[in-house]
């Protein structure tokens, strides 16, 4: 299917239907019930998940390919939310053109800063990139304000051209971000017994996308372009003995991974058309390292799902608090629920970031291949015996 | 021309702590060959060494003073802090004053303690990984500390104040029989310089003047051949680990007065310390030592309001300009070595 073998193939199916049934999926719990608070299944929520997975997915063709570890990523989200919002604002509330200006802005700015960081490598390209965000994240805090709005963010007003669309609507309002007339938060429900499904069209739209962009990483993976790429993580030495310029293969890299950032931060705005300087910061482009890591690096399915494990425990996590926790540990005596009531406080609510922080080490100490590679081992572990060598994982680790 | 001096003194406070930062992130990399994105951290953890030297030197116990009372009749109630009342009040009050300075004694140890502990639990189980498992192992650790201070402390800055008797300015320009008042330096930070400047020495003499030192730098040049000497040079190497993060922690006590401390501080200077590395090339000290003043100077000239208004925003990103372009004329950095960190 579309030049993918039969196992690719599978692959995308699964993940197409997974996606295009997220709504149910993710809705296991019926409405009202104690459970109801691990529902996913609503349209906020699962549009982070596909655009974050996008992200991911992109920084995975960089780092997952050519082993170069990249710290300012969550720059090129930024700049494609800019460019985006500001397609909004002149433009139209089409999200076609603010989605192409997106990746076409940051795949510039990936061109600019993949050319000047790709000159070393190792540590060294680690620390150039983080700079260069740093850099341009500084920027758009001071200087840049009358292009990012400084501190509030870029956010659409009534004064806005938009020459191709309507400054305010007829009651006076600002338009809503659309798709050829269909509107980006409108969302149909579906009651079923106790349980309400969701389904927007932002979603859906954004789960299309991902497709598309999981189906070119896929032909990357398998291209020649691809092989080469594996190459230069493996050995750069030996490939520039044998005659061959790996710089132009990784730029080419790094532009595309650039693009598939703005191409999610063109998104993001998207669903909500503002834009701010925080989505730069490093602990941004520590995530989307994390997210890539935690799911496996340099495996196909891995981002995605490391996206979504992500984005899905920080939802969760920040929902909990003190009085859900007793209510959890009721069943412990009284001492002791308090006790570990006291010793998860922490962690939950606003304590995410610890616990991402310690998720971190936790992944990149014990599991540096992350959960594929940790689903891989207790595939393993229950076919030990049965055959012996067939079970040949196909997908290779990070180093 | 007092307007260059002002510059460059204004640069050096910043430098000082940026020198030190990169030292301490050098001499790891230099022996252990680990990329430490948690150092930053380290310097955020000695400041809050101070910060916590100074609660509990303010515990107080409270007692009634019977001859007076508040506003609603009742007797008033007294807070003496305790070393108030075992040291007698001029003493305890002196002790409380000084306690920036005093946090130096208190900090050396902890963070020797953490660095030690970081060491041997974390850190040595990724010599054979990869760099980008180190880089992301330590960015995670960086994380953690970060959260737990912000945990225990909370998220806004926490004033240290400097013993009164450095508050106030130096009047350098009167010094040199220029005007009074045009050239005037906050002692604080005059301070910090010499202390960084003594730190600086120490480190260095410690290296070059003793045996240990030469040892561990016979073992940064070549590991393998002093072990097959049969020295251990896995301890003395963990020893430095525990210098370096002292050296990093004693940075940040003392930065405490000049910027309030707060839960990122850490990551604020460690960018900035990276980036001092690279310039200084990778590895070297004296480059370190020489690229942090070298750059907390330029970017106290990029502030300067006459060159903002020629090139607006300069002063945020001239030490990345600076960066790049030396990575792209000299990619060894100012004095960098052969063979560290080529590949």
């Amino acid at each position: 299917m579309f030049g993918l073998d039969k196992k690719d193939s599978t692959l995308l199916l699964i993940v197409a239907v997974l996606t295009m049934f997220a709504p149910f999926i993710l809705n296991p719990f019926p409405e009202g019930s104690a459970l109801a608070q691990f529902n996913a299944g609503y349209p906020d929520l699962m549009q982070r998940f596909v655009i974050f997975g996008i992200f991911a997915i992109g920084f995975n063709i960089l780092f997952g390919l050519t082993g170069y570890l990249s710290f300012g990523h969550a720059a090129f989200l930024g700049v494609g939310s800019y460019a985006a919002v500001w397609m909004f604002k002149l433009l139209s509330m089409n999200v076609i053109p603010a989605i192409f200006l997106a990746i076409v802005v940051s795949g510039l700015f990936a061109l600019l800063i993949g050319f000047i960081s790709l000159r070393r490598s190792g540590i060294y390209f680690s620390i150039l990139t983080l700079a260069f965000a740093q850099m341009m994240f500084a920027l758009a805090y001071s200087v840049l304000t009358p292009i990012t709005n400084g501190e509030t963010g870029l956010q659409l007003t009534l004064n806005d051209p938009r020459v191709l669309g309507q400054s305010a609507t007829a009651d006076g309002s600002i338009p809503v971000t659309s798709l050829f007339g269909m509107e980006m938060r409108q969302t149909f429900q579906l009651d079923m017994g106790a349980w309400l499904f969701q389904f927007n069209v932002g979603y859906y739209f954004s789960a299309v996308i991902m497709l598309i962009a999981f189906f070119i990483a896929i032909r990357i993976f398998r291209s020649p372009f691809g092989m080469m790429l594996r190459a230069v993580k493996s050995n750069q030495q030996r490939v520039n003995y044998t005659g061959l310029n790996a710089r132009p293969y990784t730029l080419a890299a790094f532009v595309i991974s650039g693009m598939y950032a703005g191409l999610a931060g063109g998104l993001l705005a998207s669903m909500d058309p503002l834009a701010g300087a925080e989505r730069m910061q490093w602990t941004a482009s520590g995530e989307v390292v994390l997210m890539t890591i935690l799911g496996g690096a340099g495996t196909l399915i891995g981002p995605v799902l490391g996206a979504g494990f992500i984005k899905y425990f920080e939802n969760i996590f920040s929902k909990i608090n003190d009085n859900v926790l007793h209510e959890w540990f009721a069943f412990l005596p009284d001492g002791l629920e308090n006790f570990v009531v006291f010793v998860m406080h922490p962690f939950i609510g606003k304590g995410w970031n610890l616990t991402l922080g310690i998720l971190f080490m936790l992944v990149v100490i014990f599991l540096p291949g992350g959960l594929v590679e940790g689903g891989q081992r207790i595939a393993k572990l229950f076919r030990k015996g049965k055959a012996k060598d067939s079970a040949k994982p196909t997908t290779k680790p990070a180093e | 021309m007092d307007a260059i001096f002002l510059q460059i003194l204004n640069g050096l406070d910043k430098g000082s702590a940026y020198a030190l930062i990169a030292l301490g992130l050098t001499l790891i990399f230099g022996t252990l060959g680990v990329v430490n994105f948690a150092h930053g951290a380290l310097f955020m953890l000695g400041s809050f060494c101070a910060v916590t030297l100074n609660k509990i030197l303010n515990l107080s116990v409270e007692t009634i003073d019977p001859t007076k009372t508040d506003f609603l009749g009742n007797p008033l109630k007294v807070k003496t802090p305790y070393v108030q009342a075992w040291f007698g009040d001029d003493f305890g009050a002196a002790i409380i004053d000084w306690g920036v300075p005093l946090a130096i004694l208190f900090t050396i140890p902890v963070m020797i303690g953490i660095g030690f502990i970081m060491e041997r639990g974390l850190i040595k189980h990724f010599y054979k990984r990869p760099h980008a498992d180190q880089i992301l192992v330590t960015f995670g650790l960086a994380i953690v500390l970060q959260e737990l201070i912000k945990y225990f402390f909370g998220a806004n800055p926490i004033p240290t104040p400097a013993p009164d008797a450095f508050k106030g300015s130096f009047d350098f320009g009167a010094m040199l029989g220029m005007d009074p008042n045009v050239i005037i330096y906050p002692y604080w930070r005059l301070i910090y310089f010499g202390f960084a400047a003594v730190i600086i020495g120490a480190v260095f003499a410690f290296l070059q003047f003793t045996t240990f030192g030469m040892v561990v730098r016979a073992g940064m040049a070549d590991r393998e051949t002093v072990g097959l000497l049969g020295i251990n040079i896995d301890k003395r190497f963990t020893i430095m680990f525990g210098i370096a993060a002292a050296v990093a922690g004693l940075a940040g006590v003392m930065y405490g007065p000049i910027n309030s401390p707060n839960y990122h501080m850490g990551m604020d200077f460690l960018v900035l310390s990276f980036v001092v590395v690279v310039v200084g090339g990778m590895g070297s000290l004296p480059g370190a030592v020489l690229a942090g003043f070298l750059l907390g100077i330029l970017e106290s000239f990029a502030s300067m309001t006459q060159v903002i208004d020629l090139i607006p925003g300069i002063n945020q990103i001239i030490i990345y300009v600076v960066a790049i372009i030396i990575l792209l004329t000299r990619p060894r950095g100012l004095m960098g070595r052969k063979g560290v960190m080529e590949d």
